[in-house]
């Protein structure tokens, strides 16, 4: 192989640069096709990236090794989505009660409607327990699908179908429901599709941004509890 | 620029601590997010170097799920057999999730509205 090849494929250089050009290149294709569902830049920068190690024959983990800068500046990110809720403080000092209400009504039709299908279509029953927790952020997800006998990667597979989906999903439903504000459509977005769906919402508003993040966050835990409860119930 | 980060990644590393110590099933980052939250609440005021940099880090933040959304091939092979019912349920489970949250919680705080304009 050609060494100058073989040390870009081993340099954290590529990974990250990759990265950066995928994402912006996802962002050039939103704008040019007016923010079209389908050139979602989670979706579109995901693709571009695997096309490139796929061509290149770049395994994840060499991706990963410069990839990793990036992701780990989630979890600084996420703390900041502080800012934009407090900024909406008296918001949700006011909706407070129906917030929860809503929280623990939409985390319990996640978790059923994702349970009862599985079991519709006869999915086997390990793939069905690691599909439970789709609705959370990945590191909650992969913990909840091992305590209750589920497959944890599968389990992060398909939060970020869900997260996918639901981003991709969301201009369609603001259409479909032009009177909802944006504390319901954030609230329902982080529900349904976590982290980033929240991404997405961000880009309507500061608002819905920070009440998916705060309904991201929150529906974790009423997950981590409701997902044991629905397995015995469905008697999984 | 400096500050904001200090600031971020030491509220994150309290949470992770607290999520670790506690075996909380929330992670670290959100624990994070609720207890700046609090801060900003007993301060009554957002610092301005938070103010200034949480816009522009959030304003990318579509970016930072590259890396693990990519993640993904690594369990094709796992997921062939059932891509299809897959899709579908997490479509329409995804749909189901949205439409209940969002008219459950319209429904509530139109409520909450009217009652309040009648006392």
């Amino acid at each position: 192989m050609n060494p100058a090849f073989d040390w870009a494929v081993h340099s954290p250089l590529t990974g990250l640069f990759l990265t950066l050009l995928a994402y912006r290149l996802a962002l050039a294709l939103n704008r040019r096709c007016h923010g079209h569902p389908l050139t979602n830049t989670v979706l579109i920068g995901m693709v571009l990236v695997i096309a490139a190690l796929s061509a290149s024959g770049m395994s994840y983990e060499q991706y990963m090794q410069g990839a990793r800068f990036i992701h780990l500046l989630l979890g600084p990110a996420t703390v900041a989505l502080a800012v934009p809720l407090y900024n909406n403080f008296l918001r949700l000092r006011k909706s407070a009660v129906a917030l929860l209400s809503t929280l623990v009504i939409g985390g319990l039709v996640g978790i059923l409607t994702g349970g009862l299908l599985g079991m519709a279509v006869g999915l086997p029953r390990p793939v069905l327990l690691s599909l439970l927790p789709r609705s959370v952020t990945t590191p909650i997800a992969m913990g909840i699908a091992e305590q209750v006998g589920g497959i944890p990667s599968l389990a992060a597979a398909g939060v970020i179908l869900t997260g996918i989906v639901g981003a991709v999903m969301l201009k369609w439903l603001k259409q479909r429901f032009p009177h909802f504000d944006d504390v319901t459509l954030g609230f329902a977005t982080g529900i349904a599709a976590h982290g980033i769906g929240t991404a997405r919402a961000l880009q309507y508003s500061e608002t819905a941004g920070a009440f998916s993040g705060l309904a991201m966050g929150l529906n974790g835990l009423v997950t981590a509890v409701l997902v044991p409860l629905v397995c015995s119930l469905l008697h999984l | 620029m400096l500050n904001a980060l200090i600031w971020l990644l030491g509220f994150q590393l309290i949470g992770e601590l607290i999520s670790r110590s506690l075996s909380l099933p929330l992670p670290g980052s959100v624990i994070g997010m609720l207890l700046l939250f609090l801060t900003f609440s007993v301060r009554k005021t957002i610092p301005d170097h938070l103010k200034q940099t949480a816009p522009r880090l959030l304003s990318h933040f579509s970016l930072l799920f590259i890396p693990a959304g990519v993640g993904i091939v690594l369990w094709r092979k796992m997921l062939q057999p059932y891509a299809l019912s897959l899709f579908l349920i997490i479509v329409v489970s995804t749909l189901a999730t949205w439409v209940v949250s969002a008219v459950v919680l319209h429904v509530l705080q139109n409520r909450h509205n009217a009652a309040r304009g009648q006392s």
